[in-house]
């Protein structure tokens, strides 16, 4: 049933494909039809670095259907270097290592399966501390 | 567009109501409104509702709900905002009888959930979010507040604490409202040890979901007149507003710019300020959504929010009383149902009917309903008049 729906995403979900507005440079993820700087035609494809830091965290203790079994994980929203922030999974960390402003990077990585009845697996983007940056709490690996 | 008023009210207890379906729910506070209202039917319902599709497995709500209550042949539709449906439903029987087309609409919220087991609930209530880049990252409606409210104190400098007031306030109101969810009072302790549910948010800054139904029957302000005890109460001011789907597409994820331009446009059409409020049932699904309607509303400057809690101006007594009934957080949220409550809320403060936690002479009150993270903002104005 959602077969069609994962299949769409797999440009941004494995490669972070976003979109540069044409007309004011500013750069858009997830992609969309409206520019949101400048309210003119988004349409040019922009690959993300994958790099950016922490904006804002939570360790989720209840969590939906599908998801249960993966609880408690942290969930970020991140600020890409480029500009926009989304909200990924966080791998790689233990909840109480994480900080605002902690720069991680994108990898791909199991969101969940489909449950028992169709077996699909679902990958996307998580971020996980960034390697390149050492730090005294992240020991660089 | 001609001015309306609200001739009745009706609710039912926010309650895990498990001998009483849907249909038995909406119909209870649909029927106590008519009642109020003198009137065996209205003319038009508008049905206000988020989940009975996913939780009820059940459609097509308008003719669902005119067939249950006997109002065969009578237009009716039902209206989806998330969390903001009950409010939305409002908006829309009221735009039907401003502008002539309709004589009497009767609006409804209503909402079943405990059908379902906990986790499914959650996700349902996840589909207010962005299904593709919010919810498929494992985000539960809870965790998307809990970004915002941490890199709020993050920004700030508030601590957890600091919103306990706001959770306090709704318990120590919903004690005296008999249709509440809730009935205990809360300490700053409790409030610290609750149980965690997302990060930094725990189960006292988080309202309780629950079943319930809210009604209300609005006619032509020209065809009511007040009398002592009750007064008219009409709609000053209506207005709706969105933001972006997702909370990371905002440009500031802590400001809640469709609460900002839905209130800035009612108090334009009700000719007056935040000054001049009386008494605000807002949307404090969670204690940081408190803060940060207050500052979009303009109670409070930017990041400044929770200081009208620390210094009681939210209660009963204060300068802007909130959540007299006792907030979503204690009065309960049935997600669909609620902004209906927050209206009829509204109605008894401004005919007096709120006992202890009535607010001293209170004639212009407003409610705010929030569907999604800050995505779809009503703001309603109610006055109360004596001609």
């Amino acid at each position: 049933m959602e077969i069609p729906r994962h299949w769409r995403l797999k440009k941004q979900r494995y490669g972070l494909v976003g979109e540069v507005c044409p007309h004011c440079d500013y750069k858009i993820f997830p992609p969309r039809d409206v520019c949101p700087n400048c309210g003119d035609e988004a349409k040019d494809l922009f690959t993300f670095s994958g790099k950016g830091q922490v904006y804002s965290f939570t360790t989720i203790y209840e969590a939906p259907t599908g998801y249960d079994s993966s609880a408690p994980y942290t969930v970020a929203l991140v600020k890409l270097d480029e500009g926009p922030i989304i909200t990924a999974q966080l791998t790689d960390v233990e909840g109480s290592s994480v900080e605002i402003g902690m720069p991680v990077e994108m990898v791909t990585r199991k969101m969940r399966d489909d449950g028992d009845e169709r077996g699909i697996l679902v990958y996307s983007y998580k971020f996980r501390p960034s390697l390149l940056v050492p730090q005294a709490h992240h020991p660089a690996g | 567009m001609r001015e309306v008023a609200i001739l009745g009210i009706g609710q039912t207890v926010v309650d895990e109501q498990w001998n009483k379906s849907l249909k038995e729910i909406g119909g209870e506070a649909a029927f106590a409104a008519l009642e109020d209202a003198g009137l065996q039917r209205a003319e038009a319902l508008f049905v206000g509702n988020m989940l009975s599709p996913l939780v009820s497995g059940q459609n097509q709500l308008g003719t669902f709900f005119a067939d249950w209550i006997g109002m065969w042949s009578r237009e009716s539709v039902k209206i989806e905002a998330a969390c903001g449906s009950g409010a939305a439903a409002f908006r829309a029987g009221l735009m039907a009888v401003a502008s002539g087309e309709v004589e009497t609409a009767l609006v409804v919220g209503v909402e079943k959930m405990t059908d379902k087991a906990g986790h499914d609930v959650t996700a349902a209530l996840a589909t207010a979010a962005d299904a593709d880049y919010e919810v498929e990252q494992g985000v539960s409606f809870v965790s998307l507040n809990a970004l915002v409210m941490r890199r709020y104190m993050y920004e700030f400098g508030w601590k957890h604490a600091d919103f306990a007031p706001f959770s306090i306030n709704a318990h120590a109101n919903a004690v005296h409202n008999p249709f509440a969810r809730l009935h205990d009072l809360i300490t700053l302790e409790q409030f610290e040890k609750s149980s965690m549910v997302a990060t930094p948010i725990n189960l006292l800054d988080a309202s309780p979901v629950g079943d319930g139904a809210a009604a209300a029957v609005i006619v032509p302000a020209e065809k009511v007149r007040g009398f002592a005890g009750r007064p008219k109460v009409t709609v000053a001011g209506s207005a709706a507003a969105t933001d972006t789907m997702a909370v990371h597409s905002r440009k500031d994820p802590m400001f809640l710019s469709a609460a900002y331009h839905s209130s800035r446009r009612a108090y334009e059409m009700a000719g007056i300020g935040p000054q001049d409020i009386d008494v605000f049932e807002l949307h404090d699904a969670f204690s940081i959504m408190t803060a940060l309607s207050l500052e979009a509303c303009g109670f409070a400057e930017r990041g400044q929010g929770p200081r009208l809690g620390l210094d009681n101006e939210i209660r009963v007594a204060g300068r802007i009383p909130v959540c007299t009934r006792g907030g979503l957080k204690a009065r309960g949220h049935p997600v669909g149902a609620t902004g209906m409550y927050q209206i009829v809320e509204v109605v008894q403060q401004l005919r007096g009917e709120c006992g202890k936690t009535q607010v001293d002479g209170a004639r212009i009150g407003m409610a705010q309903n929030i569907g999604g993270s800050g995505a779809t903002i009503l703001t309603h104005i109610l006055r109360a008049t004596s001609d």
